[in-house]
């Protein structure tokens, strides 16, 4: 039992310091801009426009939700008008971020972690290194930054989507007009709700981005290598995505 | 001139090489023997720096590979072609920008690089491939545009990794007369590793035998056919017992 413990402890550990080389594998990466700059606009395009569809989905559905359950928790103790500030609120700060970082923790994650472990496990990965290619700038750093920087802009648009289906739900389903909808949109509205929503998804995209990359690279084992890789991903990248959640919510509100 | 030095290597517990020393003279194809599993691979990969190794040294030109940072390893492998066992072409990238792909590394003009390519595909028998994705060709096809992307960086040494496992006879010679050609025009120094015997007598200056981590043998390839050690001939028959 202690041993078992103890060999899990230091495996953990191993695991963090693999990381940690990771990160500065990839930092140095960073400086053979000739190498990634090429390739981020591909990945951009992959990770944020063929994402968006997904993100646009969740996100419409969510402001439904958010519109009729505000709507049932006031019953006539609160002005209806703040359905407008409970949905900008809460799209803005917590949902649009984190739902769109988790569909994409699957999506955009698990499809690094499948392609790069198949990189991995057939040697494509190895023939880029005999090609005088480090992997890092080639396929880990247009991906990271692919993803902290898309990902910010599926959330806004997420937000966007997320508060006019509320607004539509409100104007459908709960007799809210127009004018008392943004009244409650713009009441407790500052700057500070947009951009803390912004940095954390741009937190998630490197976070899930790095995740896949780590992972992905990682794979042993042929297609049931992949396959474990795939899972892992999305897991790590889901915990993560609620452990960072917390922490900025710590560390900025 | 590559040489590997009482080289040491384990993965975890199993021990594969151990004590590995083998000299490629320049000019030369050493084919690399042995069992499957027996480290023929692992050595191969020591030369490019894809692994390091436990103890030992692996001389390429004159410098010691494991001493090397990443960018003395990065002129190191701009001598060194490498033809994977499954050819690991990039599955996203055409026929053509597979084989331009460590072109680009070398800061080459457009034309030049184009012209290269058309050029080394043509060596392979496959000229107007360009445009094709690795999905779509056979297995030797694979093969010979992972050839075709080793001998257009103009290497000093390429080195095959079971160059024809998997294939068909007719395929597998094919390829052998390929690794000929390429040895005969552009007078590369090639390292083999294979377990199949034809393609060794073919293509091999001489052959050494990989067997518990080190080497058994080495010899010409009449040298080989002839041997009288038990082990060696047992391998090179291909017998049971």
């Amino acid at each position: 039992m202690i041993e078992s413990l103890g060999r899990r402890s230091i495996s953990a550990i191993e695991d963090i310091g693999r990381v940690g080389y990771f990160v500065r594998d990839m930092l140095r990466g960073l400086r053979d801009v000739g190498t990634w700059g090429s390739l981020v606009m591909i990945q951009m395009r992959r990770i944020g426009v063929d994402s968006l569809p997904v993100a646009l989905f969740i996100a419409a559905f969510t402001g439904v939700v958010l519109a009729l359950q505000a709507s049932y928790t006031f019953t006539g103790a609160v002005p209806l008008y703040f359905v407008g500030t409970l949905v900008g609120k809460t799209m803005m700060l917590e949902l649009g971020p984190v739902l769109t970082g988790l569909a994409l923790a699957g999506r955009v994650g698990a499809s690094m972690a499948a392609e790069l472990g198949t990189m991995k496990v057939t040697e494509q990965v190895d023939a880029l290194e005999t090609l005088a290619y480090d992997p890092q700038s080639y396929l880990v750093v247009p991906r990271v930054v692919a993803a902290t920087l898309m990902f910010p802009v599926i959330v806004a648009f997420a937000i966007a989507v997320g508060i006019i289906t509320g607004w539509l739900t409100s104007l459908v389903l709960l007799d809210l007009s127009t004018p008392d909808f943004v009244k409650g949109l713009k009441l407790f509205y500052v700057f500070k709700d947009v951009w803390f929503g912004l940095l954390k998804s741009a937190s998630f995209g490197f976070t899930i981005a790095l995740v896949g990359c780590v992972v992905g690279l990682s794979t042993r084992g042929g297609a049931e290598g992949v396959g474990r890789s795939t899972t892992q991903t999305v897991v790590y990248s889901a915990i993560l995505i609620l452990v960072l959640d917390a922490f900025w919510a710590v560390v900025l509100l | 001139m590559i040489e590997f030095q009482d080289l040491y290597k384990a993965f975890d517990a199993k021990r594969v090489l151990q004590g590995f020393s083998l000299k490629v003279r320049d000019g030369e194809t050493m084919v690399i023997i042995g069992y499957s599993g027996s480290g023929k691979s692992v050595a191969l990969k020591h030369i490019v720096g894809l692994l390091h190794p436990d103890a030992g040294e692996v001389i390429v030109d004159g410098q010691a590979i494991s001493t090397l940072d990443r960018d003395g390893l990065t002129e190191v492998r701009q001598n060194i072609g490498y033809v994977f066992q499954f050819a690991a072409l990039f599955d996203s990238l055409t026929v053509g920008d597979n084989v331009a792909l460590g072109l680009r590394r070398r800061a080459l003009e457009d034309d030049e690089i184009s012209e290269r390519v058309r050029e080394a595909l043509a060596v392979v028998d496959l000229s107007g491939t360009e445009e094709r994705l690795p999905a779509e060709l056979s297995g030797g096809m694979r093969k010979r545009v992972g050839i075709a992307r080793a001998i257009a960086l103009r290497p000093r040494y390429i080195l095959y990794d079971e160059p024809t496992t998997g294939l068909d006879p007719v395929t597998s010679a094919v390829i052998d007369r390929l690794m000929v050609r390429t040895r005969e025009h552009l007078g590369v120094t090639g390292i083999v590793v294979t377990h199949d015997m034809r393609s060794a007598y073919t293509v091999g200056d001489r052959i050494a035998m990989l067997y518990e981590g080190k080497v058994r043998q080495v010899s010409t390839v009449e040298e080989i056919q002839h041997t009288d050690d038990p082990i060696v001939r047992q391998f090179i028959e291909g017998r049971a017992e």
